[in-house]
């Protein structure tokens, strides 16, 4: 092992959220959290993602509240319209829908109907994601309902890294934004970023360059994706991988610049399949690239139905990565032009 | 309800001067919706003035008001300039809001007029929030939520007024009480003969005043914002008033039985704050006649301001989407 790869540190994703929201806490007086069993006397929230920064930065920064998401975004919404920057940790992404007249009709859009005398700079931090078993009210992908309100930003980590950085723009940022964790791959690891990481919101990153076909998607789907690239590498697939990273405001340069290179393009989600993300990204090529496109737009996504219970139907429910080699192939059709 | 301290004549003369702005604004504008010269959705405040009025005189600039679709009234006593408000409310360039609010979102930081929301209830933990930014930074300031009885049935009223009790912020809930949530009765709606009694639940001061009292209503607003700004914790104060108009401009409120209406038209707080006013010799008659007429300068300025104003060129609609800068 070289001298160089022994000094690059893993993290998880547990540990870049922590690590982001240490530095912002750190950083800035105005930044400060709340939610649910969030303090160190609860355990330091029930992922232990803020496990620490209570003791660290006191009760009033690091806040538990009662349960009650309705009040802690609303809470949230009026500090930061007086110049603060709150976290607000909703535990699961099926309890923010208790929160969604805050969200959707005042944090998204005071910036707007005060005609720019106000502005929300919230960041709700919660988690989801399908595969542990918890069903269809603890497992939902909500990012398209909030895609298709102006004004809040939708933001989905794929990488430790990744997350630290985007967590930390999202804090800084003068806008609501919605910042979505993974359930299942919160204990994967990642190089560690540098401190006070940033990456830019409402800019895709090209993961992988290819020039054979596009595959355009975020979060959990964008590892699966890397692995299957890998292997397709290895027939002479030349696969590019588009990490939108903020869901919306989506980046359709980024994404059009590389389905206009590779005429063909699969978007990949967790979200079930209809009227989700897919299919906005999907109208967005089309619209703009219908006569260079050698092959329809595919979507890979979980099934349009509740996340069930058992292991069987849970797996039945999820988007396969096997399904992401096979529209990959089908887009290609056997016909490759090298 | 009972007998207050009656207020000194000076004090009278300033919730008169607030709640006869209210009053002659709201009389010119649906006079103006009457006529059709406006065009605008517009919940009329007429017979809660001094509630607004006597709860405006306490208030610094620099407190914070959260308030609702029916708003004008306590926008007015906050301090929101009459030119800014009545553009708004043609939906001119030179509105508060660039005309993208319009008359239920009127906000006007400068004044303190942080939010006027059009979902019942959605005030009240945005209102926390002000009052909580305001204990974290130790600032003294104040925050006014204001809604009505039918607020105090949607969930968010009930977690809002546990995490204010729960964290002691420097919050006053002022529930409106006008007998009326929409076009539905207080009691066919209401479990508790007194809103101000669920404040019991949450371990917080509830208190019912006569709103139309300017005494009563001024001593009650007093002791609430005293106690927010001296560190003791939120107030559901609820102020008993009436809706003298339907729910919106254009329903007829058949819901309401004549009798009840005209009884409480009987008891009109205007005029009997006017007499009183009078009574007290802090004004005569004349005084009076004088103010109205410099109020009523004050917004034929407003409206002929809000005339002559551009509507907001098209490009207005690409704006204050997202923050200035970083994304288009």
């Amino acid at each position: 092992m070289s001298v160089a790869a022994e000094t690059v540190r893993n993290i998880s994703f547990t540990e870049a959220y922590h690590t982001a929201l240490d530095e912002a806490l750190a950083a800035d007086p105005s930044v400060f959290l709340l939610g649910e069993d969030i303090g160190d006397k609860e355990g330091g929230g029930v992922f232990k993602v803020t496990k620490g920064l209570s003791t660290k930065y006191g009760d009033k920064r690091v806040r538990t509240t009662p349960i009650s998401e309705e009040a802690i975004i609303g809470a949230a919404i009026g500090a930061a319209l007086v110049g603060m920057r709150p976290v607000a940790e909703i535990m699961l992404m099926n309890f923010v829908t208790v929160a969604m007249d805050q969200i959707v009709n005042h944090a998204a859009k005071l910036r707007f109907m005060s005609g720019g005398q106000t502005s929300v700079p919230i960041t709700i931090r919660t988690r989801t994601g399908a595969g542990g078993g918890t069903a269809g009210q603890h497992s939902d992908m909500l990012e398209a309902w909030f895609a298709h309100v102006a004004g809040i930003k939708v933001v989905i980590p794929s990488s430790p890294a990744e997350a630290a950085g985007l967590l930390t723009s999202c804090i800084f940022d003068d806008d609501p934004c919605l910042f979505i964790e993974d359930s299942m791959t919160r204990a994967q690891t990642g190089p560690a970023p540098p401190p006070n990481y940033r990456i830019p919101l409402g800019k895709a990153n090209i993961v992988r360059a290819g020039s054979d076909v596009s595959v355009i998607s975020y979060g959990r789907p964008i590892g699966d994706s890397l692995k299957i690239a890998e292997k397709l590498a290895g027939e002479g697939i030349s696969v590019e991988i588009v990490d939108l990273r903020t869901v919306s405001p989506l980046d359709s340069e980024t994404v059009l610049k590389s389905v206009a290179k590779t005429r063909r393009a699969i978007v990949v989600h967790e979200a079930p399949r209809s009227f989700g993300v897919g299919a906005e990204v999907t109208a967005q090529i089309q619209e703009h690239l219908f006569g260079q496109l050698k092959a329809p737009v595919l979507r890979v996504a979980s099934r349009d139905v509740a996340v069930p219970f058992s292991r069987v139907l849970e797996a039945e429910f999820l988007y396969k990565p096997s399904a992401i080699e096979a529209a990959i192939r089908q887009t290609l059709d056997g016909r490759l032009v090298r | 309800m009972t007998s207050v301290e009656p207020l000194a004549p000076s004090q009278l003369l300033e919730v008169f001067k607030k709640a006869r702005l209210i009053n002659l604004v709201d009389e010119r504008m649906r006079s103006l919706l009457r006529s059709g010269k406006m065009m605008a959705v517009y919940y009329s405040p007429r017979g809660q003035e001094i509630v607004a009025a006597a709860m405006g005189v306490h208030l610094k600039p620099t407190d914070y008001l959260v308030t609702m679709y029916r708003g004008i009234h306590d926008q007015l006593a906050k301090g929101m300039p009459l030119r800014e408000l009545c553009a708004e409310y043609y939906g001119k360039a030179t509105g508060t809001c660039k005309g993208k609010g319009g008359p239920m979102h009127i906000t006007y930081p400068a004044a303190g007029i942080m939010v006027t929301t059009g979902v019942v209830g959605g005030g009240l933990p945005i209102a926390n929030g002000l009052a909580l930014a305001s204990q974290l930074k130790e600032d003294g300031r104040v925050t006014v939520c204001c809604f009505g009885d039918g607020a105090s049935n949607i969930g968010a009223f009930h977690e809002a007024l546990n995490m204010a009790s729960l964290w002691k912020l420097p919050v006053v809930f002022l529930c409106q009480n006008n007998l009326y949530a929409e076009c539905t009765k207080y009691e066919d709606a209401t479990t508790v003969a007194r809103v101000s009694q669920r404040a019991a639940s949450y371990n917080m001061p509830g208190v019912t005043v006569d709103g139309n009292d300017p005494a009563a209503m001024w001593h009650a607003s007093r002791e609430a914002v005293e106690r927010a700004r001296s560190g003791g914790g939120p107030t559901l104060l609820e102020a008993l008033t009436f809706r003298f108009n339907g729910h919106y401009f254009g329903d007829a409120a058949a819901y309401i039985p004549k009798e009840e209406l005209q009884a409480a038209m009987a008891r009109d707080p205007m005029p009997l704050l006017r007499a009183a006013v009078i009574a007290s010799g802090a004004a005569t008659e004349a005084d009076l006649d004088a103010l109205s007429a410099d109020i009523t300068a004050q917004i034929d300025d407003a409206l002929q301001f809000a005339a002559d104003s551009p509507t907001p060129e098209l490009a207005e609609i690409n704006r204050d989407i997202y923050a200035p800068g970083v994304l288009a």
